[in-house]
């Protein structure tokens, strides 16, 4: 049977897989631990499509629209119009797997979510993510029970196999046993974001190591936009990371305001951008509250006011969120506001694919937030579902189309130094180094001592081979945010605060003969209707 | 504040043996799952015994108790270790892993049978879910177990090897059996009847342990009236 490897059970690994046991192509799906343990269950707020079941005329052309400004018109048109034209047919399958959306007469209820206008995005409560996990994973173990999807949990991907460039596989290290073995086939990688490099500092999971990313970079994989890093406004500290609030709070009626020294609470929000106020886009909401706090006539942290949404709301909308906001903070938000600060939550950057979600490699393809695709300069909230879940179709699809062959699985008795552990000390030490110059306001300087402090981390004694992967990938970070020299989406530059037209192009890293390059390439024209690339 | 954890280790392939290691916080909110990890990332502990402590294997993913891989037996009760706040132990508290599940090393063990158990029960549907407002409400209960172990690690009649697929079964079948068309009903109720019907003999043990909070009663006697009494769905 003709196979394929896919690192990462999350949604878009699962959704990847059932695409092909759809297909009959059976798919090994390797993962550290399994689908419910993947940083997909997190998801809160929602997933967008123009379904348009609450009468205010949204189309899947405004959806377009609304993805592409958010994301600076930094993203591929033809992969945000194959994106937000798959939505609606997206949410109606996961509805025919029992995906437990909140419901109105059988359509699914939509709410409102940052940088758009119209209501579009649907929910399950306050779960989402949880929601739609459950399904596919209850999906992808019927093709499980026919053989047509292997699951491997503990499991961790250790390099990619090459040969002629091409990618012909995958090395694969059971972390049970910690031996190593060799899956021979193509590779979709769905391995998340680069959390791991910035450990208990965002919304994320501790599984996601940001190994798989070094890794893959070191070994020549070309990634786009790595200073697109988004802060998500509203989050709260708690033991060991980062917690989110969910747009979704602000979407059914949260406000953010700070207090003034002439104790007032200031509706910033509100008063700066009275068309979508507290859902401005996060990375507009993120900047602005860097700034008022920064300024000298207001006190103390910026507050979430929750205490004006209905009662029915929480109930049937928010119930998680107000039981984890009532646990972490021990303030009750329908009568209490809760103070939030910016909190590192998506990482639009990672793994460069085209519309079709080729990587640079031949044979490896990626999709879901480990590749840089949809959501441009800065992604709105709701799309990263969507991009997750339409992606790894897509990705699955573009396999489909190339020549096939049975995965074979060989065991491997050598040594492989990317099997190493990356060293704790470095990995805390390089995390304070890229947040002092890749945070919500950067600047040259900045970004210069980081990069000067990166290459004193080369000159620590015993580093290994996957110790020097990560520096690398926080070099190719650095380099991106310096190279910009404008500000869009995330990316805000004091020194350079405007956006600058002739940069309006993608950022390139790429490591060849153990050097970083980084340069910047052209977005590609939206093609006609017509004309779909093959 | 100061607090003794007493960690049941043990070496990949066998051999088990207690260390107890003094650690110290200041906030009183520091969960089980921040000693761990502060203990890990620092080279500078050593246990009661003036031994380095060797990094402690054990899995987590979220820490906001929303994905079950932290699930470990703490001060004798199943539970979370991202859940588990260390100032309502006191001064000792005892770290152990699930002991249902074959252990691999340290608080790591193998959870796969639960996974078996889900697909023993077929909890999948060969057709399309039936939706509507109040199979939803019970859909979205039963989509939030976190597939932890902690309801099996309490239940008296489930053993890894017998016929009772347990809880963590239970309620994702009860999904189905709210969503299901007619066609996969019949079988599915006979599997419910089997294996999870026959199987609990109603101790109630697994009530308040579930770290998701999932009304596991509620659940059951809806699922129990359909599949076993084959009364109307009682929902909500």
């Amino acid at each position: 049977m003709n196979g394929v490897v896919i690192i990462g059970a999350g949604l878009s690994g699962l959704s990847a897989a059932i695409a092909l046991a759809q297909n009959n192509v059976q798919s090994y799906l390797v993962s550290l631990q399994p689908s419910e343990r993947a940083q997909s269950v997190l998801a809160e707020g929602g997933i967008n499509a123009a379904l348009d079941t609450m009468g205010e005329n949204d189309s899947v052309q405004n959806h377009f629209d609304d993805t592409m400004r958010g994301g600076a018109y930094l993203a591929d048109p033809n992969a945000v119009d194959a994106l937000t034209k798959a939505a609606p047919d997206t949410i109606r399958w996961l509805i025919s797997l029992g995906a437990a959306f909140n419901v109105k007469n059988s359509e699914p209820v939509l709410r409102n979510f940052g940088g758009q206008k119209k209501k579009r995005t649907a929910f399950a409560k306050s779960s989402t993510g949880k929601i739609i996990m459950t399904a596919l994973i209850d999906e992808a173990r019927k093709y499980e029970a026919k053989g047509l999807i292997k699951r491997l949990p503990h499991h961790q991907l250790i390099r990619i196999i090459t040969e002629n460039g091409g990618c012909i596989g995958a090395r694969i290290k059971d972390t049970y046993t910690d031996k190593l073995f060799d899956l021979l086939g193509q590779v979709i990688i769905c391995s998340g974001g680069l959390n791991g490099i910035f450990p208990e500092m965002t919304t994320g999971t501790t599984q996601n190591s940001g190994n798989c990313a070094a890794v893959l970079f070191s070994q020549g994989v070309r990634f786009s936009n790595l200073e697109m890093i988004q802060y998500h406004p509203t989050t709260i500290g708690i033991s060991g990371k980062r917690c989110l609030i969910t747009e979704a709070a602000r979407g059914e009626g949260g406000r953010l305001w700070i207090m003034t020294k002439e104790d007032k609470p200031w509706y910033f929000m509100e008063e700066k951008y009275p068309e979508l106020g507290n859902l401005m886009p996060r990375d507009v909401v993120s900047r602005e509250m860097f700034f008022v706090r920064r300024r000298g006539d207001t006190i103390g942290e910026v507050y979430l006011n929750m205490t004006e949404i209905p009662e029915q709301v929480w109930k049937s909308r928010l119930s998680d969120l107000r039981d984890e906001i009532i646990k972490y903070t021990g303030d009750d938000p329908r009568y209490t506001p809760i103070a939030v600060h910016e909190g590192i939550h998506y990482f639009m950057g990672g793994i460069d694919v085209d519309d079709r979600h080729r990587t640079s490699i031949k044979g490896l393809y990626a999709a879901g937030e480990c590749c840089s695709q949809y959501h441009g300069a800065n992604r709105l909230g709701g799309n990263s579902m969507l991009g997750a879940v339409f992606g790894g179709k897509r990705a699955a699809e573009t396999v489909l189309m190339s020549e096939l062959s049975e995965v074979t699985m060989e065991p491997f008795d050598g040594d492989d130094e990317l099997a190493a552990e990356p060293s704790e000390q470095l990995i805390r030490r390089q995390r304070g180094i890229l947040l002092s110059a890749l945070g919500i306001v950067r600047n040259e300087e900045d970004i210069n001592k980081a990069l000067s402090a990166l290459d004193k981390l080369t000159e620590i004694k015993d580093l290994n081979a996957v110790d020097h992967a990560r520096i690398m990938l926080g070099r190719g970070m650095l380099m991106s945010a310096l190279e910009r020299r404008e500000s869009r989406g995330a990316h805000y530059r004091e020194d350079y605060p405007e956006a600058d037209e002739t940069m309006r192009k993608k950022s390139i890293s790429y490591v060849e003969d153990n050097k970083l390059f980084t340069q910047f390439c052209d977005i590609p024209e939206r093609r006609a209707a017509n004309e779909d690339q093959a | 504040m100061k607090i003794r954890l007493d960690i049941l280790r043990t070496k990949r392939g066998g051999g088990s043996y207690l260390q107890s290691v003094v650690f110290e916080y200041s906030d009183p909110k520091t969960t089980v799952a921040a000693a761990l990890t502060e203990i890990n990332s620092s080279d500078q502990y050593k246990d009661t015994e003036g031994k380095s402590v060797d990094k402690i294997k054990w899995e987590c993913s979220c820490l906001q108790k929303k994905c079950g891989a932290c699930a470990m037996v703490i001060g004798g009760k199943p539970c979370l270790a991202c859940d588990s706040v260390l100032s309502d132990f006191g001064e000792r508290v005892r770290i152990e892993p699930l002991r249902k599940f074959p252990v691999i090393e340290d608080l790591i063990v193998d959870r796969s049978a639960i996974f078996d158990r889900l697909r023993d029960m077929q909890i999948w549907f060969e057709q399309q879910a039936q939706n509507d407002e109040t199979s939803t409400d019970t859909a979205y209960e039963a989509s939030r177990c976190l597939q932890c172990g902690c309801c099996l690690e309490v239940c008296p009649n489930f053993c890894v090897d017998e016929n009772f697929v347990g809880m963590s079964a239970a309620v994702p079948a009860s999904r189905l059996i709210a969503q299901t068309d007619k066609a996969q009903a019949k079988q599915l109720y006979e599997l419910y009847k089997k294996r999870v019907y026959e199987g609990c003999a109603k101790s109630l043990a697994c009530r308040n342990i579930c770290p998701a909070g999932i009304d596991i009663d509620g659940l059951l006697v809806s699922s129990n009236a359909a599949a076993v009494w084959k009364r109307k769905k009682k929902r909500g």
